[in-house]
């Protein structure tokens, strides 16, 4: 991978975002910025508008305004209409992988079948070769064994694996994490953690959305507050966590850490 | 009861369960397509092209079957509607059958979950590939099972076109009633035809869900 030559080349560009839901205004003008190769967490209480914004970047939540860039194509495009957007968004979303926090496998394909769905169908991948392809996700997430069962016999944990090699099956540029581990049972959070510990460790780029505090402060690069809809506090993960700034992060956070 | 006169007009019953079984099975067919095409208008953003559909809905359920097979039949002559009775049945069955399975197929779409589609959209894929690769698989059992209640609905709906003379199960009944004076014996011979045309339906019905629910867990 060439990942030393660019660096600091931005990833993923969030600019001036705002969404409204109804009167409900749940992003006040975001900005942020994911480099690539580097990982951002961004925390906050429910309602924050964390979800929103990450879900905003793969363009499952339409912004009203501002901009998002995903390796310097722009996402949101205003100007397009109909069948020519829907081009543009699935082209733009293949080179995203989204994991969400209830794993949304397709319970009527086999867990291999959930990974090669999409290289086969989109990149019409030869169906040996995606299972070739398949077959190291799997083992890449330690479920090897598990490629011809359906996702209704995985644990959580599994199944969040699953959908990460699903994800990662379309060699992404960029990971999107949202909440990945709050529907799992507290002994089951390990092993997913460790999975997207393992993507870090290759430099894959990643912005999260999280409630592991522990694993935020270690595996991210940046970190970022929210509540509100604003983002009240963001700097490297170290500091945010130990000696945030503001009053209400570290209301947040003695909550948190707390419970 | 005339059991002799029962074994007698059997041959004559069961070619007009034929008609019945024809009927029903044309009409399932085109209602199918014409439940399809509505549940896509449905889907429109222009809103009068939903009303439309909706509108269509909204009269068909709220008239009796009966109603509209004699508006048809009788009514549609004076504005250049012209079917012969057996074309009537069918495509009144089917146009009638077509309000309710619309619903019965939105249903069942709807019944996915729509992280399953925020799943399969944000892989890539199109509206219509998640359609095809990802809701019908997995709406199909309860879809299944939905469009087999319409089919014994039609089946049962088939008796009435014997009003307009069509030589169906129960217009051939009432035609033997006529010349033997025997209500009982021919009637219940008649209502023991639909009883096996509907049990077969059920199990065709079931073995085709069973198949399907391999790919389901709703």
């Amino acid at each position: 991978m060439n990942t030393e030559r660019n660096k600091d080349e931005p990833m993923i560009e969030i600019r001036d975002v705002h969404k409204s839901f109804g009167d409900l205004e749940v992003l006040k003008g975001i900005n942020l910025t994911v480099n690539r190769g580097k990982i951002v967490s961004i925390i906050g209480p429910s309602g924050s508008g964390k979800s929103t914004l990450l879900r905003s970047v793969n363009h499952l939540e339409v912004i009203d305004q501002g901009n998002i860039l995903l390796d310097g194509v722009q996402v949101n495009r205003p100007d397009m209409k109909g069948l020519q957007f829907e081009r543009h968004i699935n082209h733009i979303r293949q080179n995203m992988g989204m994991v969400f926090q209830h794993f949304n496998l397709f319970p009527h394909l086999s867990t291999i079948d959930n990974i090669t769905l999409a290289p086969r169908k989109l990149k019409k991948m030869p169906p040996k070769i995606a299972r070739e392809l398949g077959m190291e996700l799997l083992n890449r997430v330690g479920l090897a064994s598990k490629a011809d069962v359906f996702p209704n016999w995985l644990s959580g944990g599994q199944k969040q694996r699953v959908a990460i090699a699903r994800a990662l099956a379309m060699e992404p540029k960029v990971m999107l994490f949202d909440e990945a581990t709050s529907a799992l049972d507290p002994e089951l959070v390990e092993e997913v953690n460790q999975v997207m510990q393992s993507l870090a460790e290759e430099q894959m780029t990643m912005l999260i959305v999280t409630h592991e505090m522990g694993f935020a402060r270690d595996v991210s690069d940046w970190a970022m507050f929210m509540d509100g809809g604003v983002v009240v506090e963001e700097c490297a993960p170290q500091k945010l966590f130990s000696n945030p700034d503001q009053e209400r992060t570290q209301n947040f956070l003695r909550k948190h850490l707390n419970s | 009861m005339d059991f002799n006169l029962m074994i007698e007009v059997t041959p004559l019953l069961v070619k007009a369960a034929w008609i019945t079984i024809d009927i029903s099975i044309r009409s399932l067919f085109f209602g199918f397509f014409i439940a399809c095409g509505l549940v896509f208008l449905q889907s429109f953003q222009f809103a009068p092209i939903r009303w439309f559909a909706r509108g269509y809905i909204s009269v068909i359920r709220g008239t009796p079957y009966f109603v509209q097979l004699l508006l048809v039949f009788y009514g549609g002559p004076s504005i250049g509607l012209r079917l012969d009775p057996i074309t009537c049945g069918v495509v009144v069955g089917a146009f009638n059958i077509a309000a309710y399975m619309s619903e019965a197929i939105r249903g069942s779409i709807e019944s996915v979950d729509s992280g399953q589609v925020e799943a399969s959209r944000s892989l890539g894929f199109g509206k219509v590939q998640t359609l095809v690769s990802i809701i019908l698989p997995q709406s199909a059992a309860l879809m299944i099972r939905s469009i087999g209640i319409l089919a014994i609905v039609l089946i049962k709906n088939s008796s009435l076109v014997s009003i307009i003379s069509v030589v169906e199960l129960t217009y051939q009944a009432q035609r033997l009633i006529g010349s033997t004076y025997k209500p009982l014996e021919i009637f219940t011979l008649s209502a023991f035809m639909y009883v096996i045309i509907i049990y077969a339906v059920m199990g065709i019905i079931e073995l085709a869900y069973r198949r399907a629910m391999r790919y389901t867990t709703l």
